[in-house]
């Protein structure tokens, strides 16, 4: 008899005990989805693949699957990574982390992640705001925009996650949104391909936190707002410096061909 | 390249070298094949040798961004199997106190050398001090276990490396080597070990991958431990966890796992009672010291004896977990002990902890960047003799 089910099953931890800790409408499971489907029609086997968080709700994605995993410290995802993948070259490293979590507390890992271009897949789920302890504002958290720690506004410029890594030295940088999902595989795919540090930030939506100061209650309407404010790469290129502001824009922005780590050192081996 | 196989081959002669390198030597018998640290005086010539010498034996050698990320590469490659290391002073120290506590839960055998300097913050760096002894213990959150060795010596902190490594990979934890800042740079004659040298290694499941329990208890505290990449997947958090590895907030698995990771190491006390000890049998004063405090210690205690002054010396090798054993058995046959320190008062404390006012315990601290003397401990030595 033909086994049913969905694909995503025999990936997941049948001794880890369920729920998993997201919010109902939370963007992270699409992401998750996207991320098993992008590693079961890869060439390698689940052996070959370390999951590397950090600190947050997406951090905890790597606990309910089926692989190497390590929850690590917040902000010091790609630390670990960098050490795992230099002891064992052979190995797929994915690190999985959350906006606060890659550019707030890990900035510095993050950029000398890209300078250094260690192969590592870098997964940034990024939902403008600190989810898991409340709804505090986020180096990715827009301007202007009250949350639990800015009840005044935000005063602050957000980051460009993707324009940081590009000028860190990444290899590989793209964006979707969750809403994007045909994209996302696309990335995902890309990402775990290169031969050195890629970036693919995942905007996905905080409907328990983020969702109130958009004045969007639900998950379908976060999703609606994804797609509608989301631009490709080359519709960006057409439109003035006005028109793009608060636009996602969407699709692979960087791709470039550098040295990786591994490769240099195994030169001074030899 | 061609300096690196010259280096090597010279192991089997006698040696000149300095304290640090002395450190890289030791690891490198020891297995380590996997470096990663910060630029930090005066711990540095341990990084620049580790950078010369790990390519050449196949091993890795990375400069991070800062001693957070060290410490976070250093476990992440022993968790993909590899013995690893890093090492730094003060400062440096303070920022990887996070992944101390890291490693010490989620039990990853690593090494961290912290070659002490003068002073909180920036202090002194390239002055000796003694003065992070409390903060090897306790200077992560929460209630964790820790191996903290104290060489005194060149030769003793090639040795104490080498033990360092067996241990973490013995006990699954972070073993700390404080050294002060003398020993480190001091320069002495040493000769290296030939052949077998005792190196032990961490415990590998030896069950399939589907029976594997990564935390569970197999009778010695210390569970198996299988490499990333090795088929054994499986989970690892700083949270507190369960058997599997997942997260847990139960009072009954919580607290089991609390107190194994203590038990573990504390189950052992009698085999980590390192000292030496020299006149302590007649003993009427008894001096207990570490680092290159216990070397003055001696030459003070070596000339008391030529006066005639009964007095002994203890020189610690570890200093955690505290040996209280040996302290306790110094206290029965000497009524009065002195802890000469470069530092307000560390380890005299848990002396007079053990003492629990039965001994007397007189200190000598000094925290100004300069050595204590064997002068002004024989003056003390004078000053307190019964």
């Amino acid at each position: 008899m033909a086994e049913t089910g969905h694909p995503i099953h025999k990936y997941l931890r049948s001794s880890k005990k369920f729920p998993h800790i997201w919010c109902a409408g939370c963007g992270i499971g699409i992401f998750m989805n996207a991320l098993i489907r992008a590693i079961d029609r890869s060439p390698y086997t689940r052996d070959d693949f370390v999951l590397v968080s950090g600190i947050g709700c997406s951090s905890r994605l790597p606990v309910y699957v089926d692989f190497n995993t390590l929850h690590s410290t917040h902000g010091r995802a790609l630390t670990f990574a960098t050490g795992i993948k230099l002891a064992n070259p052979r190995l797929k490293i994915i690190t999985i982390m959350g906006d606060g979590d890659a550019v707030s507390i890990g900035g510095n890992h993050f950029i000398h992640a890209a300078r250094r271009n260690v192969e590592i897949a870098a997964f940034i789920v990024n939902n403008q705001i600190y989810g898991m302890t409340g709804g505090q504002c986020s180096p990715a958290t827009p301007y202007g925009v009250k949350t639990t720690s800015t009840p005044y506004g935000n005063i602050e410029q957000d980051f460009d996650i993707c324009r940081l890594a590009e000028a860190a030295g990444a290899s590989f940088v793209g964006r979707s949104t969750v809403y994007h999902t045909r994209l996302l595989d696309k990335l995902i795919d890309r990402a775990i391909e290169k031969k050195g540090f890629s970036v693919v930030e995942v905007i996905s939506q905080c409907v328990t936190y983020a969702g109130r100061w958009l004045g969007l209650s639900s998950a379908v309407d976060m999703m609606k707002w994804q797609k509608e404010n989301s631009v490709t790469v080359d519709k960006a290129k057409e439109l003035s410096e006005e028109e793009r502001k608060g636009k996602i824009v969407i699709g692979i922005l960087a791709d470039v061909e550098r040295p990786n780590y591994h490769e240099e050192y195994a030169k001074l081996i030899k | 390249m061609k300096k690196t196989r010259t280096a090597t081959k010279a192991t089997t002669r006698r040696l000149l070298l300095q304290g640090n390198e002395a450190c890289v030597r030791g690891a490198l018998m020891a297995g380590c094949r996997f470096y990663a640290g910060y630029p930090i005086t005066p711990a540095t010539e341990i990084m620049e040798m580790m950078a010369r010498e790990l390519p050449g034996v196949g091993g890795t050698f990375i400069q991070m961004e800062d001693e957070i990320a060290s410490l976070g590469a250093v476990i992440g490659a022993s968790l993909a199997g590899v013995k690893s290391m890093t090492a730094t002073s003060g400062p440096g120290f303070s920022l990887m106190q996070e992944h101390i506590g890291f490693a010490s839960i989620t039990e990853v055998p690593c090494v961290i050398v912290d070659v002490m300097r003068a002073g909180p913050s920036t202090g002194l760096p390239t002055q000796a001090s003694q003065g992070d002894v409390m903060q090897a213990r306790w200077g992560t959150h929460g209630d964790h276990p820790i191996i903290v060795l104290a060489p005194s010596s060149v030769h003793e902190f090639f040795i104490l490396t080498v033990q360092a490594f067996n241990l973490s990979e013995r006990y699954r934890t972070p073993v700390i080597i404080l050294v002060d800042e003398a020993v480190a740079h001091a320069r002495e004659s040493i000769i290296l070990p030939e052949g077998n040298i005792g190196i032990e290694d961490r415990p590998r499941p030896t069950v399939p991958p589907e029976w594997y329990i990564p935390y569970a208890d197999p009778g010695t505290g210390v569970p198996p431990m299988s490499a990333f990449g090795d088929g054994y997947r499986y989970h690892v958090t700083g949270l507190c966890h369960d058997v599997r590895g997942y997260p847990t907030t139960r009072p009954d698995e919580v607290g089991p796992l609390i107190q194994r990771l203590f038990s573990k190491i504390s189950k052992d006390l009698d085999r980590l009672q390192w000292f030496d000890s020299f006149a302590t049998d007649d003993a009427q004063l008894t001096v207990i010291a570490y680092g290159s405090v216990a070397r003055a210690a001696l030459r003070a205690v070596k000339q008391a004896r030529e006066q005639g002054l009964k007095v002994g010396l203890v020189k610690l090798k570890i200093l955690w977990p505290f040996m209280r054993q040996t302290i306790a058995a110094v206290m029965e046959n000497t009524p009065r002990l002195l802890v000469p320190e470069m530092n307000m008062g560390q380890i005299s404390r848990e002396v007079k902890r053990v003492g629990r006012g039965n001994c007397e315990v007189f200190t000598l601290n000094k925290c100004d960047g300069t050595l204590i003397s064997p002068q002004e401990i024989l003056r003390k030595i004078e000053e307190v003799y019964p």
